[in-house]
């Protein structure tokens, strides 16, 4: 029998105390898988947006959002010309309103953009992408919450479109958006002659740094970033990953502090059964490494219900209607290895110093401790 | 284990004080304890018993003078947990039992601080309850028995790891008349039984005469046997 076998029966003695550090370390795990789950969808979804069955992506250089890029249509069609260049579309994102729904993100494109060619048409036909004025396109998570079926207008801005089909992606940012042939798009945000981005497919992939040194030579207002690269170093998606630990992290420090608190509190009121552990033959070691196996236990215990509670709201949110589809939770192996780790972490240190204080309980002070 | 007759316990000039030496607990305390001996410290409250028994058990450091406790100076970090581990048992005035536990589970408390193995340790328990007449109550908790019967679970607590000499700090002084003398018959055949030595700090006579030596303190001080 080990001395490490006191740690459970310690923590059924104290239910309440043990399941309120669980509940600490669980809602800090939840928290932290929920918000890394939906920024890494979010930044998911945005990443293939950009890199639909491309190998480069062109803007303009130093530009703080994708939204504020302009590349000049011109200079797209010089790029779709360079020898390494298997195929360019130019892209034009926006942000349009309807009645009711004052943010959905427009994308301005060509009727061969791989967007289109690879989404199911649930209504009309890509063919028609482009062919008449003043018509819209859906995305299937739009026309479910715009509730205007195809044929009837629509109104976006001040403008009204006739609905001429809708698009099933799988993307939840397409899905939730409209699209617009990139003419009706430029008109409409007053960008005549200009594209948000240029998504580039190669010929040959090693031609790479030839294609990119090609292209900042020509036009040096504008960067050509590999897809990889463009998502370690844009802005936005460094903020949000940054925003998503550091909120994470908060919620474990809370989670931690609660450890902390239940452990100390649990230390204090076990004094004299502590010394009295002391008088029966248990090392200082024994003492510290019952109250390090305690928060240990009440890690593990909030851990695997944090995850359970963090992946039950990952999976219901893409399903609440509030979300419009936007929610694609992505959770990798690396994240819930850094949520383990941190959840181990944040209890163990938590209890460190409750550990220590209970390893040097001196037994004669102690039992006369009342 | 020692011979019948050889020294269990030496303290030689021994001194404690609390309070930056203001105030003197012991002073140039000298005892020696054979195997197989029950021996009383006897005294009023405040009178230092406890100190010296917890001197002995190494659960606090004299100001000055030596101590020998089963061949090993308690004295030394190293040789404390040794004592408690393997030579001494401890029972309190406050049983100082845990609560919550069963009964067996406090009396495999000091199996644990060994790491024996279960089986072993669940034979020692029950034949120690049984000698003590606890058997009926192994699966209940503390809460559920009454003062001599928790005192008799800190009996069995403190003599499961078989120990050579028990220290017992008033373990009738909690208990009506009639309980603690049920409780002093079992310490004193226990003693018998299984050849330990005990040393027993109280403050009533009528216990202390049931000694086979009686120490007197006062004041700190260390009288003759009386």
């Amino acid at each position: 029998m080990h001395s490490l076998s006191l740690v459970f029966t310690n923590l059924r003695r104290h239910r309440l105390r043990a399941l309120i550090g669980v509940a600490g370390i669980a809602f800090g795990v939840a928290a932290m898988l929920t918000i890394l789950g939906i920024v890494n969808g979010a930044i998911g979804m945005f990443e293939r947006i950009l890199s639909s069955d491309s190998h480069y992506l062109v803007f303009e250089r130093n530009v703080s959002d994708l939204f504020f890029s302009s590349v000049p249509e011109t200079d797209a069609q010089d790029i779709r010309a360079l020898p390494h260049v298997a195929s360019a579309h130019p892209l034009l994102f926006g942000v349009v309103s309807s009645p009711g729904f004052p943010v959905i993100t427009c994308f301005g494109l060509e009727a061969e953009d791989p967007r289109l060619t690879h989404a199911k048409w649930l209504e009309g036909s890509r063919e028609r992408f482009g062919a008449s004025e003043g018509e819209i396109f859906l995305g299937a998570r739009a026309a479910d919450f715009l509730h205007t079926p195809t044929g009837k207008d629509l109104a976006i801005g001040a403008q009204h479109y006739r609905v001429a089909g809708v698009v099933r992606t799988e993307n939840g940012f397409e899905d939730g958006g409209v699209f617009l042939p990139l003419r009706s798009a430029q008109a409409f945000f007053h960008r005549p002659g200009v594209c948000s981005v240029v998504a580039v497919t190669l010929r040959n992939t090693a031609e790479g740094a030839a294609f990119k040194r090609a292209v900042e030579a020509a036009h040096p207002r504008l960067i050509a970033l590999e897809n990889r690269e463009f998502s370690q170093s844009y802005n936005s998606f460094r903020i949000l990953k940054m925003t998503a630990w550091a909120v994470g992290l908060c919620a474990f420090l809370l989670g931690g502090l609660g450890v902390a608190n239940t452990m100390l509190l649990s230390v204090f009121s076990r004094i004299r059964e502590i010394a009295v552990l002391r008088v029966c033959g248990f090392s200082q070691w024994q003492v510290s490494a019952l109250v390090l196996g305690e928060a240990t236990a009440i890690a593990c215990a909030g851990l695997v219900v944090g995850l359970l509670l963090g992946g039950g709201v990952l999976l219901v949110l893409p399903h609440a209607p509030q979300f419009q589809g936007y929610v694609q939770a992505n959770v990798s192996g690396w994240v819930l290895l850094g949520i383990t780790a941190t959840a181990v972490v944040t209890a163990v240190a938590g209890a460190i110093y409750p550990a220590r204080f209970a390893g040097r309980i001196q037994p004669a002070e102690a039992l006369r401790y009342e | 284990m020692s011979d019948r007759g050889s020294i269990v316990v030496r303290a030689r000039h021994v001194w404690k004080s609390y309070d930056q030496g203001r105030v003197s607990v012991l002073q140039d305390a000298s005892l020696e304890v054979r195997t197989g001996e029950v021996v009383a410290l006897w005294g009023s409250s405040g009178s230092g018993k406890s100190t010296l028994l917890h001197l002995l058990g190494g659960l606090d450091t004299p100001d000055r003078g030596e101590l020998s406790v089963c061949g090993l100076d308690p004295t030394l970090e190293e040789n404390r947990l040794e004592l408690r581990r393997r030579h001494l048992g401890f029972v309190f005035q406050l049983h100082n039992l845990i609560p919550d536990l069963t009964v067996e589970e406090n009396i495999r408390v000091p199996a644990l601080a060994l790491g024996r193995p279960a089986g072993e340790t669940a034979a020692r328990v029950r034949d120690l309850a049984t000698r003590v007449g606890l058997q009926h109550r192994l699966d209940h908790r503390i809460q559920d028995l009454s003062g001599g019967e928790r005192q008799r679970t800190a009996i069995c607590r403190a003599l499961l790891n078989a120990p050579a000499l028990l220290l017992a700090d008033e373990p009738t002084g909690s208990l009506d008349e009639a309980t603690g003398d049920s409780v002093f018959a079992l310490l004193r055949s226990l003693a018998q039984h299984d050849r330990i030595t005990i040393i027993l700090a109280t403050h009533e006579r009528r216990f202390a005469e049931a000694c086979d030596r009686i120490i007197r303190v006062r004041s700190g001080r260390l009288l003759t046997d009386l």
